[in-house]
């Protein structure tokens, strides 16, 4: 993975040293909160609900064990003993004192780490298909152009201060796993036909309060034109972004109002003035960036086949968690590990500061020393050899990470919401811990099969619930809870926003509800594998509210 | 009925201001009854904040019950309990000190 070179390395040091003195002017009260405020957000400090919450940046959703192990560190020494791993594959500490950030951000940096630019209106932090180097239909490693897009958004002076946020996502392979048409720029890492490494590249995508899927303005652009492109898109983005609303003031609302064929036509003419200037990426330096995401050694571990036979006959669940949590990896004597952080009636995405540390442990015995975070709010260990599997279910086993869920009905993405979040209208985490109760038995989960449900506590749509197969938002009607229910989202390479179904549904009813869709969908799909988002672009949304909504209609 | 909250500039806990300081629990929070009672807990809040004490500085809607007062609607509830979903967190972690 990535190393820091001494640039790196003296760029987070001084950012420490400048944010820590920024902390101690403004705790002996040299500076006011409104001086602070934006200085705080540029180092991912929050104020929430109960306390401050810090959100560390874990670039493309890459982690080695040392940095894992420090995060479990974190949690224990400055927070509450757990961290939140979120939707945009970083970390969030939800108790830190604004006195000991200065301290964290020193732990972080000693390991390569530092949660520069995960808030503000710049360049976050770059996403990835959380496979990415592991992947068996992968045409490339899409993390070396996430890398090379860190280092060019990094406190980048014209795109510091951009109408709103921005995100971007790469993918390198043709089945989406890291949600790229829901991202400002979403970058999709092909071949053409020359076998020339390029990108397909959609703008405008985004969630929140009006989702809009984005818009593929480019078929292929060579790899070395990937920053001048950018920067033609986030120019002509800084220029006619609005800045008088914010909520029409991602470069989703400046595609949709200007139109797809005039916003290209000015991105293209923007890009004919930088092409072939000093954003042309040489490539040498690709290739350099390239070098640091090499693979690592995968000798042959032929046993692995009759190891893992041998195994499944021995026990069930680990057989279970080998079908739902292993995918098949490039090399066929390994393969890639969900460790799902969907523990049946657990928060999602939460994990402990010894399950971090065993985790890491794991890593290093059996996986390269590497892990990453998914979007989905899981932890992935990308590379183990199938003769380890058992040994790493055991050891998953012994620390409560081996439910056999990712893709089902509880393998849940939910936000914070109003347990923590300042913004949040409605509790989204009981919600999740409801539904992953209800149905917790794995029998029922496997024959109701791919599933994805999505929550978010309000409209900032942070539990992506627009794209879930079965979406649910919460908002605050009349003092309490109501939760609205969307149907046939999805956030692959089919992205789709979710239809509202009818009225919301009470924090007691929703439960029963989602039950409801889950037994409409048994009843009408053609087949078990026919999967619900199929069915439901089968069939569409008139079965589902009938089953809800039937009855009430007769009533009146 | 109203009482003034806010988050604690060093470490961002909630607090409520009682009896001349800032509570870290809501029961014993000074009610307003009145505009004039609440134009003098904002003015509070608005010294305690320029004096850099705390940050976010609200008034919020309460009720009193057996004496003690509790928050009106769902959000402030869980600032003055803690998480839902986690009873060993926040200020229900310690229900003595919000009974005191």
């Amino acid at each position: 993975m990535y190393r820091y070179d001494e640039f790196d390395q003296d760029f987070v040091q001084a950012r420490v040293a400048e944010f820590s003195d920024q902390v101690q002017r403004r705790l002996a009260g040299e500076i006011t909160e409104d001086q602070f405020r934006p200085l705080r957000l540029m180092n991912g400090v929050y104020l929430q609900l109960h306390a401050y919450m810090l959100r560390i940046a874990v670039p493309y959703g890459t982690l080695n064990s040392q940095q894992l192990r420090m995060l479990g560190h974190i949690a224990r020494k400055y927070d509450k003993g757990y961290g939140h791993f979120t939707t945009r594959q970083n970390i969030q500490f939800n108790w830190p004192a604004l006195s000991d950030i200065p301290a964290i951000l020193a732990d972080l940096a000693s390991v390569e780490m530092h949660a520069i630019q995960t808030s503000g209106n710049c360049i976050r932090n770059v996403t990835a298909d959380h496979f990415a180097g592991a992947a068996a239909d992968e045409v490339a490693d899409p993390r070396p152009y996430a890398e090379i897009l860190r280092q060019w958004s990094s406190v980048h002076p014209e795109f510091s201060f951009l109408p709103r946020k921005f995100k971007i996502a790469v993918t390198g392979a043709e089945r989406d796993r890291a949600a790229i048409q829901t991202h400002d720029i979403g970058l999709h890492l092909k071949k053409n036909e020359a076998g020339e490494l390029g990108f397909a590249v959609y703008v405008g995508g985004g969630q929140g309060r009006t989702p809009m899927v984005a818009k593929r303005i480019r078929d292929f652009l060579p790899e070395a034109d990937l920053l001048s492109y950018c920067t033609a898109i986030l120019r002509v983005y800084n220029l006619y972004g609005r800045r008088d609303n914010k909520y029409k003031a991602r470069i989703k609302i400046l595609v949709h109002e200007t139109g797809v064929e005039e916003i290209t036509r000015q991105i293209e003419a923007e890009w004919q003035e930088l092409k072939d200037a000093e954003l042309k990426l040489p490539e040498a330096d690709i290739r350099a960036i390239d070098a640091y995401f090499a693979p690592p050694q995968l000798t042959a571990r032929p046993e692995g086949d009759a190891a893992v036979k041998l195994a499944r006959l021995d026990s069930k669940s680990f057989s279970e968690w080998l079908d739902q949590n292993v995918v098949t990896h490039r090399h066929p004597d390994y393969a890639a590990v969900t460790i799902s952080l969907k523990g049946i009636g657990e928060v999602p995405g939460d994990a402990s500061d010894s399950q971090m540390e065993a985790v890491a442990d794991i890593a290093e015995k059996y996986a390269f020393d590497e892990l990453r975070v998914s979007h989905e709010q899981n932890l992935i260990l990308p590379h183990v050899a199938r003769a380890d599997l058992k040994a790493v279910y055991d050891a998953l086993v012994d620390i409560g990470l081996a439910t056999a869920n990712s893709n089902l009905i509880s393998d849940i993405i939910s936000c914070p919401g109003l347990d923590y979040c300042a913004l949040a209208t409605a509790r989204s985490i009981p919600v999740a811990q409801e539904i992953s109760q209800r149905f917790a038995s794995l029998e029922r989960q496997r024959e109701i099969g791919e599933l994805k449900l999505k929550i978010s506590g309000c409209i900032n749509a942070c539990g992506h619930h627009h794209v879930g197969h079965i979406g649910i938002l919460g908002v605050e009607k009349k003092g309490a809870e109501l939760y609205q229910v969307t149907l046939g989202g999805s956030a692959d390479e089919n992205t789709s926003v979710g239809e509202i179904i009818g009225r919301g549904f009470s924090s007691e009813e929703i439960t029963d509800a989602i039950e409801q869709i889950v037994e409409t969908y048994l009843g009408l799909r053609l087949d078990p594998s026919e999967r619900f988002i199929d069915a439901y672009r089968r069939v569409g949304p008139a079965p589902f509210k009938e089953a809800l909504y039937a009855g009430e209609t007769k009533a009146a | 009925m109203k009482v003034l909250t806010a988050n604690r500039l060093t470490d961002g806990i909630a607090v409520w201001y009682a009896d001349g300081g800032w509570a870290e629990t809501i029961g014993n929070a000074d009610l307003a009854h009145d505009k004039a009672a609440e134009d003098r807990l904002e003015a509070i809040g608005a010294a305690a904040y320029a004096n850099n004490e705390v940050v976010d500085v609200n008034l919020i809607d309460v009720t009193v019950a057996d004496g003690v007062v509790e928050a009106v609607r769902l959000r402030e509830k869980i600032r003055a309990a803690g998480p839902t979903i986690r009873g060993d967190l926040g200020k229900q972690a310690h229900p003595e000190a919000i009974r005191a």
